[in-house]
């Protein structure tokens, strides 16, 4: 049977996947998708410690943490779009200046 | 081996390739759809951990409308290949295997630590254990984490706005 241990490895696992994707790839859209991973990895950890504990504040806390990052998705895509307009790129070493 | 097991790593796997690639893929088009394939994985692994109210908001508002949302702009954008790699210090290639080194080194360090806490002495998953029903969740939200809730709802407005404000702000400029 699997215990806890399995999945708190695995949930480690994939956030060092979305944490990796974040500092090495060059593409705002896949930095955007590597904090999705991140975000995953973390809420595996809120599910499987709320049923080791036999609670329900896990499942509560995910729902929350889905609403936000609804929300993160949202404006950071809104944001995107606007500095694509700019730059005309998503290589996040382009964006040097302040200025609008 | 029960079928418990099985499950878990046959979920586990996929997540693991799955998200793997979603950082590998150098169109966004794949990553985001392998990134769905990851969302299903971790869907069934919260289906084993008795929380399906989860799994399905999993795959309704991650799978269905967030990946959405990521996809219309990849499309709009239209910008799918990784611009070329520009010679610096970021972009070397030692330097990458040494990120690619560090990452090993986090999960090595975690796997050590995880291992040597108690977490394996609260048991094994599935059997005997409470399945948390739709209403016994509402019923948390909507009274011990009323507040939160509350807060959530200004926390989306806040956020439509600001999105409609910063993708927008064009279109105000121009008329202006």
């Amino acid at each position: 049977m699997a215990e806890l241990n399995h999945y708190l490895i695995l949930s480690g696992v994939l956030f060092t996947i979305g944490t990796a994707g974040v500092l090495l790839r060059r593409n705002l859209i896949t930095v955007l998708l590597s904090i999705e991973v991140m975000l995953n990895a973390v809420n595996l950890t809120f599910i499987a410690f709320g049923h080791f504990l036999g609670s329900a504040d896990g499942q509560v806390i995910v729902f929350f943490v889905i609403a936000v990052a609804a929300a993160e998705a949202a404006v950071g895509l809104a944001l995107v779009i606007s500095l694509f307009r700019h730059v005309e790129t998503l290589n996040p070493d382009a964006f040097r200046q302040l200025r609008g | 081996m029960g079928l418990n097991l099985i499950l878990f790593y046959a979920f586990a796997t996929l997540a693991v390739v799955t998200s793997l690639l979603v950082v590998a893929q150098s169109n966004p088009v794949h990553s985001v759809l392998l990134l769905i394939g990851s969302f299903v994985a971790l869907a069934g692994l919260y289906v084993l951990l008795a929380a399906p109210f989860v799994a399905v908001i999993q795959i309704i508002v991650y799978a269905g409308a967030i990946m959405v949302l990521f996809l219309f702009v990849v499309m709009l954008l239209n910008a799918p290949q990784e611009d070329a790699v520009q010679a610096g210090i970021m972009e070397s290639g030692a330097t990458r295997a040494l990120g690619a080194l560090l990452a090993l080194a986090l999960v090595a360090e975690l796997v050590w630590a995880v291992s040597r806490s108690g977490a394996a002495a609260l048991g094994s998953a599935g059997e005997g254990r409470h399945s948390w029903s739709v209403t016994e969740i509402g019923v948390m939200i909507f009274q011990d984490y009323a507040f939160a809730f509350e807060a959530t709802s200004i926390l989306i407005l806040v956020a439509m706005v600001g999105a409609v404000a910063l993708a927008g702000r064009h279109l105000a400029e121009k008329k202006s």
